[in-house]
Formats: structure tokens, sequence, C-alpha cells
């Protein structure tokens, strides 16, 4: 086990995605933080409020459960039975920017699935992906927007990030 | 009794709505439920687990029925039969619903246009269906223990959606989501069930998923109408609406079910009204908040005046909505322990 980023780091890595989904969106555009269950919504929320101290303006911000729109549905599970949550979001997403939050980026599957779920929702002007932590191993054409950080791993091991809302603290370990 | 009082309050919907990741992701990590039913044959067999279970299941589907797109895509590719040998309305419609919502194709079967009518038995009507690659069926029958002869005799899965007077385990879920909704929890909620019980399939489901979340069930109807082994069931018996209406948090209303009536069970409907029929006199002597359900179809003034049914206590439109989300649910998760477990 090897911690990768701990609470401190990965303060300053949200910050930096913060600042860097502030500077690159035109403030013309409505913003809108989406996190993927589970992980993601956590940062989300972090999102939006470092953004909206940022802009000086409340940004909206919800979460999704991609559940439904997962590929692998019809495959039997070896390790944990997929489990429908609710899908949070209190807002119209047309014709907004849509960033899409997710803790790790690896397979790309999530973030195909996320996107199925907020096409069905409506037709933002934009979806975008941030991520903490990036990874090799893409099995889809899909790339993250804004990136904490990338790591290098071996496809046996396991990237697992906890936050203290969720697991008590804030730590990304390699395993 | 403590272990079951958390399981009821962790799901209180008020609370894992609004409550943040934080706390439900603490839960989600220590609970690593599997649902491995791959049929719905009634709620007796089923644990407080897995009744809370398809509630969240259900919460967490409650979305889809109001966006612009009302569909997912989890159930794509997969086929569900509606097996009907009694009529419905209700139900059927509310299950084909539910499946076309998952994007799931329907066939729709009756008995009257069916070959039932030509002599054809339950076994053989379910293979021929079968033969065509059907994944679900979801029976309704006259005879008790159909969907159970049913799921031993098909690969398929199966759902009963209401088997002769013994259970109708899609109402009864649905009749827990919609009082867990309005109160929270069901956690020492008096609940009574009043009417005809004897024919009563919802009030047996009811009875069953009810006192498994932690209420307290009074069956209330006249004797003529009470089941033989009512004494037998985990109930109270009155047969006084009027003893029990002030002390009670929901009271559902069962609908006289003509069709099935031998006899004269009373001696009018008039009396059998006046007895046991919710007015708007019995109404102010309740509890202000008292949750008012009904299964549907409603006999106006006979179980109920409508001004009760339309008043604000009444739930009965919002249980037609939440059992599209529980059937949605029900059929999610049917299909995900086949997917587990081939046949």
């Amino acid at each position: 086990m090897k911690v990768l980023l701990d609470a401190r780091q990965m303060d300053r890595l949200l910050g930096n995605l913060a600042g860097e989904i502030a500077d690159r969106t035109p403030p013309e555009h409505e913003l809108a933080i989406i996190g993927i269950r589970s992980r993601g919504e956590i940062l989300a929320q972090r999102l939006a409020n470092l953004l909206s101290r940022r802009l000086e303006k409340p940004v909206l911000c919800g979460t999704l459960d991609i559940t439904l729109y997962r590929d692998d549905l019809n495959s039997p599970h070896a390790d944990s039975q997929p489990q429908i949550r609710t899908t949070e979001i209190g807002f119209n997403i047309d014709d907004k920017v849509i960033i899409l939050v997710d803790d790790v980026l690896y397979t790309g599957r999530s973030t195909r699935a996320a996107m199925d779920a907020l096409i069905d929702l409506g037709r933002p002007k934009a979806i975008r992906l941030a991520v903490l932590v990036e990874r090799q191993g893409r099995e889809l054409p899909i790339q993250a927007d804004y990136t904490g950080c990338k790591v290098d791993v071996e496809p046996q091991q396991s990237v697992q990030v906890s936050l203290v809302e969720s697991d008590g603290k804030d730590e990304v370990i390699v395993e | 009794m403590n272990r079951i009082l958390n399981l009821v309050e962790r799901h209180t919907p008020g609370l894992a709505g609004k409550r943040h990741g934080a706390s439900m992701a603490i839960i989600r990590k220590g609970k690593s439920f599997r649902w491995q039913r791959k049929h719905l044959l009634g709620l007796r067999e089923l644990t407080v687990e897995e009744i809370t279970h398809v509630l969240d299941t259900a919460k967490g589907l409650e979305e889809i029925s109001k966006r612009s797109v009302k569909k997912a895509p989890s159930l794509r590719g997969k086929v569900v039969v509606n097996l009907f040998f009694e009529d419905s309305t209700r139900t059927r419609n509310s299950f084909s619903l539910a499946a076309s919502r998952l994007s799931a194709d329907v066939i729709e079967f009756t008995q009257k246009t069916s070959s039932v009518s030509k002599g054809e038995t339950l076994l053989d009507t379910a293979r021929n269906l079968e033969a065509m690659g059907i994944d679900i069926v979801v029976i309704r029958h006259g005879a008790a223990g159909a969907p159970t002869f049913l799921s031993k005799n098909i690969n398929a899965c199966v759902v009963n959606a209401g088997d002769g007077s013994c259970e109708h385990p899609t109402q009864g879920l649905l009749d827990v989501y919609t009082i867990r909704e309005a109160k929270g929890s069901l956690q020492g909620l008096k609940i009574a069930i009043v009417g005809d019980i004897a024919h009563s399939r919802v009030a047996r489901s009811d009875m069953w998923a009810m006192t498994k979340l932690g209420a307290e069930v009074t069956f209330v109807g006249p004797p003529t109408l009470m089941p033989a082994e009512a004494g037998r069931l985990p109930v109270r018996i009155s047969y006084s609406l009027d003893k029990v209406i002030e002390e009670v948090d929901v009271v559902n209303m069962l609908r006289i079910q003509f069709e099935r009536l031998g006899g004269n069970p009373f001696p009018s409907i008039r009396e059998y009204s006046h007895y046991f029929g919710l007015t708007v006199e019995r109404m102010k002597r309740a509890k202000p908040d008292i949750v008012v359900m009904h299964p549907g179809p409603i006999n106006r003034g006979l179980e109920m005046e409508s001004e009760v049914a339309d008043g604000r206590n009444s739930v009965i439109l919002q249980q037609v909505t939440n059992g599209l989300a529980v059937r949605m649910a029900v059929l999610f998760l049917v299909n995900q322990a086949a997917v587990e477990a081939p046949a």
C-alpha cells in the first residue's frame, strides 16, 4: 500500500481543479456540477463550494446515480451487486455546462453511463469531465477535461479514494 | 428488535434523501446486501432487509417517471409477459408501464383472448410463452399458489401480481412504501386494515410487510368477513371501526369484492357502510394526521365517502404513483438475481 495523496495535497488539487474550471468556462455560460455516486458526489459538493466562493455566486450541484445505465447489468457480479440509489438533480440541465465529477477515471465506462444518464435528463450545452485521479486503462474513447493528478499503476492494483465525509479522512492510496 | 429498529430508521426516506453523501456512504460501505430472489411470490417469506432493499431501490427509480425521457435502459432486450387470469386494470397497467420504463418489451396476455379459453393448462400456456424467449412472467391467478407452482416449472422469473386470497406482494410493498414516505418509518405505527379481510390478498401481504417493519396491525371488519385463520396471524382483530379509529396512524380501507362474496356476509350495503365505512363523521374522531389508504378501485360511498377519498389525509393516488416505482424495482431486482444465478 502506498499513499498517493494526503489531505493537504488533495485540498490543493481540488483548489487547482476549481481554478481551472473557473478560468476555462466563459462567464456567460451557466455552470452546474454533477457528481457520480458515491465519491464523485462528495467531490462535486466540495468543488461547487470552492467555485461559488471563487465566482462569488451560487453554483448548482447535483448527484447522479448511474446504476441503471451500467453496461454490466446483464453480467454476473462476483463482488457486489449493483444497487440503485437516487439521482438528485434539482435543476434543469438544458443549456448548462455540466462538469461531471468522479473520483478516479479508469476504464471510462462509468463516464459513458453517466453521459447516457445525463442525456436522458435533458440537453446540456456541454458535458466536461473532472476527476481527482486519472490512471491508464481506458476501454472507451473518453478523456478527462480537468485532472487532479495522473498516476501510473499496474492493472492489478487499485486506487482507493477516501474522503472525510464518507470514510473519516482525506486520502488516496494505491494497493 | 433493536436490529429491526436500526434498519427501519436507517432507511427512512426523509433522512436518506436529505442527509449528505457522508453518512450515506458509510451505511453503504457496511452493507453488502445481495438480492437473491429471482421470483417474488409473497411477502411472508421476505426478510426485513429484503423488503427494505426493494423500497430503497424503488426510491431511486421514482425519478425516472418525473423527467422528460421517462425511460432507462436497464431491462433492454428483456421480455416481460403479463399473464392475467383475473381482471385487473391498475396492476396490469402498472406492471406494463414499469417494464416499459426500464426498456423491456411487454406481452399482454389475458384469459379472455387466449387459448386458455380453449382449455390450455396454466403450465402449457406458460411453457409456450417461455418458448418465445420471455424473461419475466407477471402472473395474476384466482388460485392461491399458482405463481409458486409456475416458478417451480419454468426458468423465467415469476412475479406474483395476486393469487387468490393469498398474496399480492407488490401491493403490500407499495403500501409500506407509501406509509414510509408519509410517516418516515413504520416502527411503532398503529395500522387498521378494514373490510373484507377474508377475501383480501392485499390484507395478507400488507400484514406481512407492515408487521415485519415494526407496525402493529389490526384487522377490522364484520365476523363474516374475517378469515378463519385470523387468530393465528400476527394481528389484532376488531369488529368495530369506531373502537379503533381514534388510535390508529394509518387506515387502509379494502374494497368489498362483490365478485368474490358468497352468501350474505352483511345484511345490506347501507348497514356495512354504517359500521365499517370511513365517513366524514368518523374522520373527525381520527388523529389529524391519519393516513387514509385504499388499494382501489373504490366503491365510493361504500368503503369511504368521496370527501374522505379525495380529502387531505388520502394518499390513494400516491399509492398508484408509488406502485409504479415499486414494480420497477421488483422487475429490476428479480432480473438481477436471474443474471447472477442462471438456471
